[in-house]
């Protein structure tokens, strides 16, 4: 699985500036990495854009957002790139760093958000083991009783802005 | 239930918000002594976090302050200097003190800043905040850890009317209202064009009933504010022609003002527009002149 990230890195680096974030979004943003963006912004460009559409932090590169902007009506792209392209796109997962978004994206795995994004609580998405349903509130146990927090898969759809 | 939601949700009036100045020590006295001049002629105030990326004394402590001093803050939260885990405490901190409203931004970078040296975080992005806010609101942390009792909050956020991409900008307004989003301050924009094709898109996108618009207007003093503004604020542009319009008067004190003023009125004339924010360099008595001038009555609805 090492080649598998690093032939994408290899592949995305020279042609979008690939950044590794594991959970690829290029195709909802009219293929402009939002990772390059110096605030690595996913939803939209900040308000501090220059006058010449460039951006506040390196005054020598375009916006991503400017660019994105610029390509998301090209009719070369498919429906429903244009219609993703306006979704809230959720937090990045800074666990799936540096992991290939293409084996990500083949397991799902880049479209799993934390349980809350999606509106629902950790009691109502898991059924808990035994002996972890008897404890009320699982940050009231011991210091060293690690619980990984459980993630559910979102539909890409339901992940979007409408609720 | 926030006095700045019952606003935003009777539209009874026009709706006035201000920007607190930033604080660095003094006590509370300081605070008191900056808020007594404002209090009576807004609604509510922003407690600012970081603004600039300058270290100040943060948005929950004004916050609280404010609160205990009898105003109605509104905390803003940047997405700059603390991950989830952080913002989503000072929300929560802050609501135990009877904080409510909440403004969230993407922030300034830290190159805009004194410390430019910083790391600077983003793990979340405006937008998404909103959402993470609004969860907290609906009982959960994002992780989806229940809140037992969950703060009574209402989460309003910001966007640029006047920086590029233009056509965009409706798209985001939109975005962070279908987010959460119950109030968008405006960036201050000295092209009243721009202002008016973002309302008009806001209006026809239909989402200036549920998230009222607030267009910001700055009280300046020189034509050397101005150009400060243009040449170092990100996201602002001040034509040439207005700041000609302030240097060459016989009197910039008094030709800023009338340019706010008509800023303003023009502003309030939009339709879909729900009040102003504003942010005061001057304190010289201008904000009460302002809020006369544009017969808007915050004081006496609150009293």
């Amino acid at each position: 699985m090492k080649l598998l990230p690093l032939l994408e890195h290899t592949v995305k680096g020279k042609v979008w500036d690939c950044r590794m974030c594991g959970q690829c979004v290029l195709h909802s943003t009219a293929m402009t990495c939002p990772m390059t963006c110096p605030k690595t912004l996913r939803n939209g460009p900040c308000g501090g854009v220059r006058e010449d559409g460039h951006c506040e932090v390196k005054p020598e590169m375009e916006c991503i957002w400017t660019k994105a902007e610029r390509r998301r009506h090209n009719p070369a792209n498919p429906n429903s790139w244009e219609e993703e392209f306006a979704h809230l796109r959720p937090p990045v997962d800074n666990q799936l760093r540096g992991t290939a978004s293409w084996t990500n994206l083949f397991t799902g795995r880049d479209r799993q958000t934390p349980v809350g994004w999606a509106g629902g609580t950790i009691a109502d998405s898991v059924n808990p083991e035994p002996a972890l349903g008897e404890v009320d509130d699982i940050t009231t146990l011991d210091a060293g009783f690690h619980v990984r927090n459980p993630l559910i898969i979102v539909e890409s759809d339901t992940a979007g802005a409408t609720q | 239930m926030s006095r700045l939601r019952e606003l935003v949700e009777s539209r009874e009036r026009y709706i006035v918000t201000a920007e607190f100045p930033s604080i660095d020590g003094g006590g509370l006295e300081a605070v008191q002594a900056k808020l007594e001049p404002m209090l009576p002629f807004v609604d509510a105030i922003n407690a600012t976090d970081n603004p600039a990326a300058h270290a100040h004394a943060p948005n929950v402590s004004i916050a609280i302050a404010l609160k205990s001093l009898g105003a109605e803050p509104i905390m803003q939260v940047v997405c700059r200097d603390k991950n989830r885990i952080a913002q989503q405490a000072d929300i929560i901190g802050a609501a135990l003190f009877g904080v409510e409203n909440i403004c969230a931004l993407t922030g300034d970078d830290v190159t805009a800043g004194d410390e430019p040296e910083a790391r600077r975080v983003f793990d979340l992005d405006g937008p998404q905040l909103i959402k993470v806010a609004t969860g907290l609101a609906n009982g959960q942390y994002v992780s989806g850890r229940v809140i037992k009792a969950p703060p009574t909050l209402f989460v309003g956020a910001v966007e640029n009317p006047g920086a590029p991409p233009l056509d965009y900008r409706v798209d985001r307004a939109v975005l962070k209202s279908d987010a959460g989003a119950r109030f968008l301050q405006l960036q201050i924009c000295y092209h009243p064009d721009r202002l008016e094709s973002f309302v008009a898109g806001c209006v026809s996108r239909g989402i200036d009933k549920r998230t009222a618009l607030l267009p910001t207007v700055c009280l300046t003093k020189t034509a050397r504010a101005l150009t400060f503004m243009n040449d170092t604020v990100p996201g602002i542009d001040v034509p040439e022609d207005t700041r000609r319009r302030v240097s060459s008067a016989a009197d910039a004190s008094e030709e800023s003002y009338q340019l706010t003023l008509e800023l303003s009125r023009h502003a309030l004339a939009q339709p879909g527009v729900a009040g102003i924010h504003i942010t005061d360099f001057r304190h010289d008595g201008s904000l009460a002149r302002l809020v006369s001038d544009l017969d808007l009555r915050p004081a006496e609805s609150a009293a």
